[in-house]
């Protein structure tokens, strides 16, 4: 295999590159439960940005959620798990042997912020790398453009 | 026989108290969650006294032995803008003098005590907890 080939190939497994959004950079984020239910502690992350291997895996652990409850009602869940599977990213060609839990873990995700320095990350107005809105200011509607973008100081 | 006044007053009276009753389960206030928390403590221990501001801003504010208080996500001033200890994202004030959509949701308010205090306490708040902690929101001005 050329090395340009095992690139593109290794580029399509999704763990490297950045799910493609549909216009520009805007993921759905608009279903209801899903905002209500997965939008009230971080942002409603936009289900494209991770397989929905993973999402299975987030829904099986809510009752320990990164170290909070965030346990569903029966229907609510039903209707989430739903949203998160038909608008889910591409499996990775080599599935992990745990489902990543975190979009901030992937390689993509790490490749896209590789201009900002550690210290960024800690100031007190970002805090996590999962506060997505703290600097792409349209993220509570799935907007992740370089037009809408603020690195708090 | 034609309805006598009397009687379809009374019909009249009826359905509004019918209408009144369905617009407040659509939207409950601040006031019918304090006497909800106070009939439940007062159900578990008929000497409980009356809801205290005080305590319940004592109790927002003690992290219980723990990482957390109540004012590590919604502020030691609950009429501002929060942010979550751990996320970072922005929470909207959680007093309803600055948040009319505070205390107006039985299933809400449920889980969200619930979750909180878990977070915070590692148990369920009490009736009594609760009604201070409102008690001591609905005192911010
Ligand atoms: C009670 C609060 C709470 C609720 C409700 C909640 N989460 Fe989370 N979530 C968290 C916390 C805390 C983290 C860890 C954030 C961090 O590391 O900064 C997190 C992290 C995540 C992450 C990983 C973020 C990253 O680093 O890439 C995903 C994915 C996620 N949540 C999905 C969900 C989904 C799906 C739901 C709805 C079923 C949900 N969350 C509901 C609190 C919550
Ligand atoms: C500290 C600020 C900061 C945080 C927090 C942050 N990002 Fe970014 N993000 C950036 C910057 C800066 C870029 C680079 C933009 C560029 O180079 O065009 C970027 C790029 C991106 C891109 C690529 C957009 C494009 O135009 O190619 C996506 C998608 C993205 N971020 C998603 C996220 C998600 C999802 C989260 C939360 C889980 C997040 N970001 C958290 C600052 C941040
Ligand atoms: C780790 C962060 C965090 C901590 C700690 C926390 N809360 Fe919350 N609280 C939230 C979030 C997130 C919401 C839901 C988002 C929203 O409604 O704006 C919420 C919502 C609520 C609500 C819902 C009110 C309504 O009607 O909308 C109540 C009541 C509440 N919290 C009480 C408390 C109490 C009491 C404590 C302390 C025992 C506490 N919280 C500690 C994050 C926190």
């Amino acid at each position: 295999m050329s090395p340009a080939r095992a690139l593109a190939l290794f580029a399509l497994s999704g763990l490297v590159s950045l799910p493609a959004a549909a216009d520009g950079h805007r993921y759905p984020v608009d279903n209801p439960a899903y905002r209500s239910e997965c939008g009230s502690c971080h942002v409603p992350y936009p289900p494209a940005l991770l397989p929905a291997s993973s999402w299975d895996a987030v829904l099986a652990g809510l009752q320990d959620h990164f170290g909070t409850d965030a346990t569903l009602e029966h229907a609510a869940a039903r209707e989430i798990a739903d949203f998160l599977r038909r608008n889910a990213g591409r499996e990775p060609r080599t599935p992990a042997p745990q489902p990543m839990l975190r979009i901030t873990g992937q390689r993509w995700f790490a490749r896209e912020h590789d201009e900002i320095a550690p210290r960024v990350w800690n100031r007190p107005a970002v805090k996590s790398r999962a506060n997505c809105g703290a600097c792409h200011t349209g993220a509570e509607q799935g907007r992740y453009g370089e037009g809408e973008l603020v690195v708090p100081k | 026989m034609p309805l006598s006044p009397n009687k379809s007053r009374a019909g009249v009276l009826a359905a509004m108290l019918l209408l009144l009753a369905a617009g407040r389960a659509a939207a409950d206030t601040p006031a019918d969650f304090a006497r909800r928390f106070d009939a439940e403590a007062r159900k578990l221990d008929p000497g409980q006294g009356d809801a205290s501001a005080a305590r319940g801003e004592r109790f927002f504010k003690d992290p219980h032995g723990g990482e957390w208080s109540c004012s590590s996500c919604h502020t030691a001033n609950p009429l501002q803008t929060g942010r979550h200890a751990t996320t970072g994202k922005t929470i909207a004030p959680l007093a309803p003098a600055a948040n009319a959509g505070r205390f107006t949701s039985p299933a809400k308010v449920e889980k969200w005590f619930r979750r909180n205090c878990k977070d915070v306490l590692s148990r369920e708040c009490t009736p009594a907890e609760k009604g201070d902690v409102l008690a001591y929101l609905r005192s911010l001005q």
